[in-house]
Formats: structure tokens, sequence, C-alpha cells
């Protein structure tokens, strides 16, 4: 299940030329490739036209597959790419657990099966117990990690992390930073990071810069 | 200065109370004008036994229980249709100032049997005199249920965009779809939830108003037996005192229903709640594309009324206009000409300015107060309870309050009454722009030596003039609108259009009635037009007033 980008170009809503060159690229399952690139120059909107959660308005070209199929056709929620959006945002009325439960796929059935599966993803996460939590209560770092791990019960094909890192304290940054790529690793599943970060670049083996 | 807020407690708040609990007394037989004044449970015996008490109750809890709950579920997807495309949303405030009984009158002379859907239809069914179906006033309530979801849907809809607006719905959209949600189910468990708690206060409003609606009941609902808050008014207008008695024991039911629907109410979104996060904890996807298509419903409304007011407009134009005739036959201006429709118009027109100049003067005043003070008056409850209440349950006690206190029926207690009413939405309308105002502003006038009154003149009213303006206009609206509210303290000698229009929609010449109807439903959208169109006017070269950062 490899994530390929082909040739990808974009154009924001009344430009006349695309926000970047055409990108080429391919993500092996596993892999984190960093997209790096100034601010304003479209590594949101990338992350957008790939997860398909576009705003009206824009052109592009190209094409995006996944394991060989395009799926740039598709609905947002029938292309099976997870993201983890910049805010992570969480369901305010549900618990953490809740959250979990509206992510976790539903192959995986009964109530209890389903729970125990919440627990056991929890507490890899180095969060057990926080099930009942209420998500206004987690801190930043932890906000990430509930949303990623919402993410990634899901079982997507692919993930998608638009600066994930950017609003978290300086120190906390490194160690949400390895837990999520870890996490993406033992996944298996190819990701893409988009961040102006020069540390997040480090992080990750392949970089690739927009302009 | 915490005087003012005593004051207006009294105003508003003691008024209702004290309504109500005339009401209670009254149905306990406490009528001192007749010089009876020892209490008793007759009147609650009496009015167990009225004739079709029964099936009264079933007909107003079904109509307004079914109302309501259908008016919810339909703006859940329509408000969700409106958010999706980012417009859509500037038909709904103009709509909602339409009074409910001009729409209800162009519906029945739609929907009737001898009404312009079955004269469209008499060609093809070979109708040559009217089918005799029962649409309007059908023992079911259907034609009442229709008449209120026109008005509820697009209102509910209006509070859910003003709740989804404070809430990052984008966000969480891209969030529940990128876990593979369509859409719809995303807005249903993962976004709707969330906007419910704002929901809760507009959801009584109409429930209440459902369940204790008088006018839209008379012109729509089913006569023999009515609902109860028709029966309860006739009852009330009986001349004989005895049977102000069992009406006032029969509003005291009313309440105690609108009582109950709220606790039920509070119960059944428990239960949804819990069963629904169970539900949610499943985690099923649903198929990307299901259920019913949004637009089905929408377009439905939209035609139903268009179709309402486009009878109205022919009707108040026809001379001859014999079924099945699609169009009259011959046309004229007379019954416009003839300006039956002038004095209720111009006792409408002043009525609802007053109302609305006192409404607006008292929010300027309570919220400069609050500005003034640094503090919030927490009396958010008060302020709405005249919409809580069922109108009918404490209207006709407020009257006998009045003339107990030495005020006659008439325009003055016709006009507090209504400001009972036009109060609360001048109050919710205003508030929100006012509290918006930056504060900065205020300060760097204060900078330049403005004491607070010249700060108020010179800097806060002509910056939020556009605001007042539509508080005004949705004042105006709700003030045009009140029917009860001008017919109790009023005793019938007070006439406005609603009171005229439906006392003649049951009457034998449409025209007349229509042009009253189509006089009422233009009142409040002429204000609406003057409140946009002057500070737009006013502020044509000031860009940071003209838009609709300050507005509602």
């Amino acid at each position: 299940m490899a994530l390929e980008l082909d040739e990808v170009t974009l154009t924001a809503p009344g430009a006349s030329a695309p926000m970047f060159a055409p990108l080429s690229l391919r993500v092996e399952p596993g892999e984190t490739v960093c997209v790096m690139g100034p601010s304003g120059v479209g590594k949101s909107s990338l992350i957008a036209l790939i997860g398909g959660h576009l705003g009206p308005g824009f052109h592009w070209s190209g094409a995006v597959r996944l394991n060989g199929t395009d799926i740039l056709s598709r609905s947002a929620e029938m292309r099976r790419i997870g993201v983890l959006f910049q805010d992570a945002p969480l369901f305010p009325h549900l618990s953490v657990a809740g959250n979990l439960g509206f992510g976790l796929s539903p192959d995986i059935r009964g109530r209890a099966a389903r729970q125990a599966r919440i627990e056991v993803a929890l507490e890899r996460a180095g969060l057990a117990g926080f099930g009942p939590r209420d998500p206004a209560t987690l801190s930043g770092g932890q906000r990430v990690r509930v949303a990623l791990l919402r993410a990634l019960v899901a079982k997507p094909a692919a993930i998608l992390l638009d600066e994930p890192f950017s609003r978290l304290d300086a120190g906390l940054r490194g160690e949400i930073r390895s837990f999520v790529l870890d996490h993406i690793r033992a996944e298996a599943i190819p990701a893409l990071l988009v961040s102006h970060d020069a540390a997040d670049a480090d992080a990750v083996g392949r970089v690739v810069t927009l302009g | 200065m915490i005087s003012l807020r005593v004051l207006a407690l009294l105003l508003i708040g003691a008024p209702v109370l004290a309504g109500a609990g005339m009401t209670l007394l009254t149905a306990l037989g406490w009528q001192p004008a007749f010089g009876r004044t020892e209490l008793s449970l007759a009147g609650f015996e009496q009015a167990l036994a009225v004739p079709g008490l029964w099936t009264s109750l079933r007909l107003t809890l079904l109509t307004g229980i079914g109302a309501s709950i259908l008016s919810l579920a339909l703006s859940i997807p329509i408000a969700r249709w409106v958010v999706s495309r980012g417009r859509g949303a500037g038909w709904l405030a103009p709509w909602l100032a339409v009074p409910h009984a001009a729409l209800a009158i162009g519906l029945a002379f739609l929907l009737a049997p001898s009404g312009w859907i079955a004269r469209m239809l008499a060609p093809l069914a070979g109708w040559e005199v009217p089918p005799a179906f029962v649409t309007v006033g059908d023992p079911a309530g259907v034609a009442l249920i229709l008449g209120l979801m026109l008005k509820e849907v697009p209102f509910l809809v209006l509070v859910t965009l003003a709740a989804a607006a404070q809430q990052p719905v984008a966000a969480q959209m891209a969030a529940g779809r990128s876990l593979g949600y369509p859409p719809a189910r995303v807005w249903v468990r993962g976004i709707w939830p969330v906007l419910y708690p704002s929901l809760r206060l507009p959801i009584f409003i109409v429930l209440a108003f459902s369940l204790s609606v008088v006018d839209v009941a008379l012109v729509l609902g089913p006569g023999h037996p009515p609902t109860l808050a028709v029966l309860i008014l006739r009852r009330f207008a009986d001349p004989d005192p005895a049977q102000a008695v069992v009406a006032s024991a029969l509003a005291v039911g009313l309440l105690v229903v609108m009582g109950a629907a709220v606790l039920l109410w509070f119960l059944a979104e428990r239960v949804i709640a819990r069963f629904g996060s169970e539900v949610i904890a499943q985690g099923a996807r649903g198929r990307p594309r299901g259920g019913l298509d949004v637009r089905v419903p929408m377009g439905l409304g939209a035609m139903l009324g268009l179709g309402a007011f486009g009878a109205l407009a022919l009707w108040s134009l026809a001379r001859r206009w014999p079924f099945p005739s699609i169009l009259p036959e011959s046309w004229s201006l007379a019954r416009w000409a003839e300006g039956a429709w002038l004095a209720p118009a111009a006792e409408t027109l002043g009525l609802g300015a007053a109302a609305v100049a006192l409404s607006l003067l008292l929010a300027v005043v309570w919220l400069e107060t609050e500005d003034r003070s640094g503090t919030r008056a927490g009396l958010g409850a008060v302020i709405v309870l005249p919409l809580l209440l069922p109108q009918i349950g404490f209207l006709q006690g407020l009257t006998s309050g009045f003339i107990w206190l030495g005020l006659p029926p008439g325009r003055v207690a016709v006009l507090w009454a209504l400001s009972l009413f036009v109060f609360p939405y001048v109050m919710i309308a205003l508030a929100g722009p006012w509290r918006a105002l930056d504060p900065a502003q205020i300060r760097s006038a204060a900078s330049l030596g403005a004491g607070s009154g010249r700060r108020l003149w010179a800097v806060k009213l002509p910056i939020l003039l556009r605001p007042l303006m539509v508080a005004a206009a949705v004042g105006f609206a709700v003030a045009a609108a009140q029917y009860l509210a001008v017919l109790l303290p009023g005793a019938g000698r007070v006439r406005v259009l609603a009171t005229e229009a439906v006392a003649l929609s049951s009457g034998a010449d449409r025209r007349i009635a229509a042009v009253q109807a189509l006089a009422l439903a233009a009142l409040p959208l002429v204000a609406y037009a003057l409140a946009l169109g002057l500070p737009a006017w006013l502020y044509r070269d000031r860009a940071g007033l003209r838009g609709g950062g300050h507005g509602a």
C-alpha cells in the first residue's frame, strides 16, 4: 500500500499560477516523508487535496494513487486516508474512549471487544485510564496522542500529518514526534508529514521541499 | 442602577407570573368582580367533564409535540445542508418575520378542497365542484402540523446556524470524514450533539408555542373538537362568568401539560443521549449516500410557502374566482381600495412601534447598566418566561389582573402584553452585538474625555445602529404576529391585522381576508427592509459599518 503522488499541482482559488512546481513522490508502507516549505506555499492545501478536504475553488492536476488506484475522484470518507490535523480536534461531547470508539473500525464487533481494543490502544500510548476523560481536560501533547490513536484505530491505508507538533511546547515536541512516528511505523502505512520545522525533517528519513 | 433591573423584573416577570397565578385563582373560583371569593375545586371538576376534552387533549399533544419533533428532525439535515454550502441562509430572517396567521390563512386558501391546489388538479381529476376531502381542519391536525412546521423548521435552522458559527464545524467535519464517515453522519453524530445545548431553549419556545397556539389552530386546525387552546379561548369568550372558571381550569391544565412535556423532553434527552453514545461507540460508517435528499422537504416547504402567498395575492385581486378556475375570471383592486385594512394596519403599526420603542429603550438601559456596573444580570430565565409558558395560560389572568389594578382592557393593556413578547426577542437580537462591541472603541472615547453619557450617544449607539435596527425589525415582526396578546387584553376592542385576518378567514369572502392577511405579512417585511436599508444608506461611506460585522 504505497502512496504515490504523480505530477501533482495545485492552484488556489482565483490564482493563475500553481502554488508549487509539479510534485512527484512515492511513500512506501511504514515510511514517513516530510514535505517542507515556507508558510503559504500550500502545504496544508496539499494535505487537504490528498485527504479530500479541499475547499471550493481550488484547481489541481496530476494524480494521487494509493496502491496503484487514483483516489482523487473519491469522496473524503471513501479514501481511507487518515489525517492528523493541526489543532488535533476531538469531539467535545464524547469522552476520550468515545472519540476512539468513533474512530475504531466497525470491523471490530461487539461492545466488549471494542472496549478492550480501545483500552489496549490507550495503554500502549501511555494513556491507560484516560478513557473516561473529557477531551477538554487533556494537555496539548495528550490531545495529539489521542487524535493520532483515533486516526490509526480507523485502520487507514495512509496517514497525513498537518504540522501536528507546531502548537506544542518545544520541550514536548520531540517526545510526541517520536511517539507519532513510532506508531505509524508500527502500523506499516505510508505517512506524509508537512512541516516548516527543520527538526521534523531531521526526524524522518526523506524530505521533499515544495516550491 | 440596580433598580432598573427590578423595574424590568416588574415589567416582564411579574405580569407573567401574576397572570398565571390569576388564572389559577380564577380556576379555583376566585372572581371578586362577581362577588365570588370562595375557593373550590369545582372548576376543575367541570373542566374534566367538558365534552370532547380528551380528544382535544390528544389533538393538542399530537399537534404540539408532533410539530416540534418533526420540525427539529427536519432542521438537523437542513442546517447541515446550509452550513455545507456556506450560504443560503439569507431567506431565513424575512421568512421568520412573516406572521404565523398570514401564512396559515394563505395555506388554508392553498390546501382547502376549493383551494388553489385542488383547482390545479381539477382538470385532471375532472372535478366540477370542490372534492369532498377534508384537508384544512382535518381531525388529525395534519394541516395544523404542516402550518406550524413551515415556520418552526426555519426558526430551528436559524438557531442551529447561530450555534454552529461558534464551533469549528469545518475542522470537525474534515476529521470525521477522514475517519471514513459520510458528511451526514459526521453531522448527526459528531457536530449536532455539540450544538444541541444551545438549541434547548429555542426548542422549548417552539414546544410552548405549538402546544398553545390559537391563531394557526383556528385557521388550520379541526373545529369539533378543537385543540385545547382553542377550546379554552371559546370558553373565555363566553359571557357567562362561570365559563371563565372552567376555561381557567383548562388553562391551568395546559400549563401542566407544558410542564409535563418539558419533563418528558428532558427524560427523552437522557435516553437518546445514552442510546446515542452506544450507537456512536459501534463505529458504523453507514452508506455514503442514503436517506432522503434534504432538498425534497425544502422544495416542498418552499412550494407551500410560495403557493400560500400566491393564493393570497390572487384572492386579494380577484373580482370573481369560481371553482374550478385556476386563475380569477375577473380582477379588481376594489378590496384594497375600499381600505377596510387601513385602520387595523394603522393599529398594528402604532402598537408595534410603541412596543418596539419601549422594548428597545429597556434593552439599551439594561445593557448599558450592565456595562457601567461591570456585571451581568442573570435574569435570562425571567426574560424568556413569556415565551416558555403557554400564552393562554397567563394572558387572560393578566387581563383580569390589569382590571383589578384599574387598567381596563384596551390599547395600554395590549401594549404591555405585546411588550412581554417583544422584549425577549429584542434583547436576544441586541445583546450579542452589544457585548461583542470592541471595548477599545469605548476606552479610546473615554481617553478623549467623553463621559459615559456621551460614550453611549456618540459612540455605542451609532456603531450599533444596524443591530439596533435589526432588533427593532425582529421586535416589530413579533408584535405584528401576536394574536392572543391583542385579543384578550384588548377584550376584542383593539383590532389589528392579525385579529381581523383570523376573524375574516372563516368568513364567506376570501377576498377581504386575503387583503388583511397580505397586509399583515407585508408590514414586518417593510420593517425589515427599512432596518437593513436605513443603516446601509446612512453609512454608505463607512465600509466598516456597512457589512454584517456587527449585524445579527
